[in-house]
């Protein structure tokens, strides 16, 4: 049974990134970065208050803060981890025995995925005794802090699936980093400024009825989907101003389930490119 | 058993492989002998499934490269002509990892190892990280990585390319080990003599074509065409110089004085040689000793090639 589950990739490199230091100073990088922020926002709001207590709601605005860095941080951390699956191996010529083992192409990146996936959620943990400071202050429910870190992991399955598919069809690494990059500046930039021209055209036309373009720019859009997981008021204002009710996080849980089943099928269909008939 | 039939490859207009076609028999050791970009890293690539020909197929055992390529990988050990290994990765780990990867049960695997390394004298590396391996001792953990499934097909590209005479040596004895196993062997080389000596068959390639393909004697004889032939006298040079310039098929003739000896090519059959030489027995001629002088097959091997290679 255990041999049915286990998939050999997953299992080096997952080994491999253990043992490099590249992942050691990145997880080091990640919790400093949380770390710098943490204790620069308690010296910040206790120095407002003149006193040195905190209060559960600007413990609630740094939980706010928090999730948003977090979020940022892992969009920015996991195209580094997942670029290279494929296009390293290339590079370091061990991609042509890797593709005369009988695993199939399926196993081979569904295993490359997942050890970056798992290393993610690693980091994800790590950073939780950072967020049990917000519990002790209270002013959060733990059932959100669950339904982020779900959308944490939809976004790193995501962000992580495109980041192996070009690395199966660029050649170079640097390459596909450089386009997955591309593709969180698009997701977490360029939807942003979509929505708001789109709201501003909407405004000006002085249109009836539902902007659904710019629901759907805001709907995509990572930093959007934490505020409104934050704070259910952001999402009713989106419902205001777009006359869409359907809460932003279906729309962003169907896009980004497409975008992964999208991004891996074009990645298991071209990692034996050269061979026409491959799975 | 091995089949190419009809084998084409094509990069945009170029034709890298034209129309192979092979048949191989299972234990045979067949050396692919060509000069640098004569198509030996293709063919192989295509046997290993790694590529798809233009036209034509290869069937590994009875299945098609192109329609079952999974139950081809489960037949070939491939070794291709430049590899990387994974840094980070112990010997016994890397093994380990491509154990895996076919799927061999761990409990196997951990009996697998100790073997395939005592087979390609790596046993004392077990422990040590894979890069840090000399060239020659990461292309027979290489081999031993081929080896992995128990194939039994193995296809080698330039496995002694780059080694250093002692490192060869080690290489070619564990091939002729792994030839008493009765694997079938595919072993590629642009130096031809490497091969000669532990090859049954050889098939010369060049600019994507076949042009010659047998045992190492019948190529020799197939592609030398002109025989050597020296022969010794005891007196009388000037002579036997003028008879043998009578002889249409008699060229390039040469006399060593000192040696009382001559030399020349021969185009003429086994029955006109008889011929020629009762003939020259009748002639009174003092010739005492007739030898055919051994081509190397490096000589053969270039003088086909440069013959092919004139557009
Ligand atoms: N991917 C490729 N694209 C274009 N031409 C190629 C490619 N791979 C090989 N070739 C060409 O095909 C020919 C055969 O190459 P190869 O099989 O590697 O030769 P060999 O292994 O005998 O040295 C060479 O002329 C080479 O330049
Ligand atoms: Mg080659």
């Amino acid at each position: 049974m255990m041999e049915r589950v286990y998939n050999p990739v997953f299992v080096k490199e997952l080994k491999l990134r253990f043992r490099s230091f590249k992942s050691f100073s990145g997880l080091m990088f990640y919790l400093a970065v949380l770390c710098v922020f943490i204790v620069g926002f308690l010296l910040v709001t206790t120095e407002f208050t003149g006193r040195g207590f905190f209060k559960p709601d600007i413990s609630f605005i740094m939980f706010a803060v928090l999730s948003i860095v977090q979020m940022a941080l892992v969009l920015f951390i996991t195209p580094s981890l997942t670029a290279g699956a494929i296009s390293s191996e290339r590079e370091r010529q061990t991609l042509p025995i890797l593709l005369t083992t009988t695993q199939s192409s399926t196993q081979i990146i569904i295993g490359k995925l997942l050890s970056s996936v798992a290393f993610l959620v690693l980091m994800l943990i790590a950073g939780l005794p950072l967020y049990s400071l917000v519990f002790l202050f209270g002013g959060v429910a733990p059932s959100q802090v669950v339904s982020i870190f779900l959308f944490y992991l939809v976004t790193v399955l995501a962000i992580g699936s495109i980041g192996v598919m070009f690395s199966t069809i660029t050649k170079r690494t640097i390459v596909a980093m450089i386009a997955t990059y591309g593709s969180i500046i698009f997701l977490g930039g360029i939807t942003a400024f979509f929505f708001f021209l789109t709201i501003a055209f909407h405004g000006m036309t002085a249109a009836v009825g539902n902007s659904w373009m710019s629901y759907f720019w805001a709907a995509i859009n990572p930093g959007a989907l934490m505020l409104t997981l934050i704070s259910p008021e952001m999402g009713e204002g989106l419902t205001e101003v777009s006359g869409v009710s359907l809460p932003v996080w279906v729309t962003y849980l169907i896009v980004y389930s497409l975008i992964i089943v999208f991004s891996l099928t074009i990645a298991i269909r071209k990692l034996r490119a050269n061979m026409k008939n491959n799975r | 058993m091995i089949e190419i039939r009809d084998l084409t490859k094509k990069y945009g207009s170029f034709t890298a492989l034209d129309h192979l076609n092979l048949t191989l028999t299972e234990g045979t050791v067949f050396g692919f002998v060509g000069a640098n970009g004569a198509g030996k890293s293709t063919t192989f690539s295509i046997l290993a499934t790694l590529l798809s020909p233009t036209t034509g197929d290869a069937f590994i055992n009875g299945k098609s490269i192109i329609k079952e390529p999974t139950e081809v990988r489960k037949q070939i050990g491939y070794m291709p002509d430049f590899f990387g290994v994974y840094d980070q990765l112990k010997v016994d780990e890397y093994l380990d990892f491509y154990g895996a990867s076919y799927g061999i049960p761990s409990a196997e695997r951990k009996l697998l190892i100790p073997q395939l390394l005592e087979l390609v004298n790596l046993t004392t590396k077990r422990y040590e990280y894979v890069d840090l391996l000399s060239r020659g001792m990461k292309q027979r953990l290489c081999l031993a990585r081929a080896l992995i499934h128990d194939p039994n097909v193995l296809i080698l590209d330039e496995p002694a390319s780059g080694l250093d005479p002692r490192a060869r040596v080690e290489m070619r004895d564990i091939l002729r080990h792994l030839k008493t196993m009765g694997k079938t062997i595919l072993i590629s080389s642009h130096i031809l003599p490497e091969l000669a000596e532990m090859c049954d068959e050889i098939g010369v390639i060049d600019n994507g074509k076949l042009i010659a393909h047998g045992n190492v004697a019948a190529i020799q004889a197939q592609l030398q065409g002109e025989k050597r032939i020296a022969i010794k006298v005891t007196e009388k040079l000037v002579e036997v110089r003028a008879f043998l310039e009578e002889d249409p098929l008699i060229s390039a003739i040469d006399v060593v004085e000192n040696r009382l000896e001559i030399v020349f090519n021969y185009r003429g059959t086994d029955a006109e040689q008889v011929a020629l030489l009762k003939k020259a027995v009748m002639a009174d001629l003092p010739i005492y000793a007739v030898s055919e002088e051994e081509k190397d097959l490096e000589d053969v091997f270039m003088a086909i090639t440069k013959g092919a290679d004139s557009p």
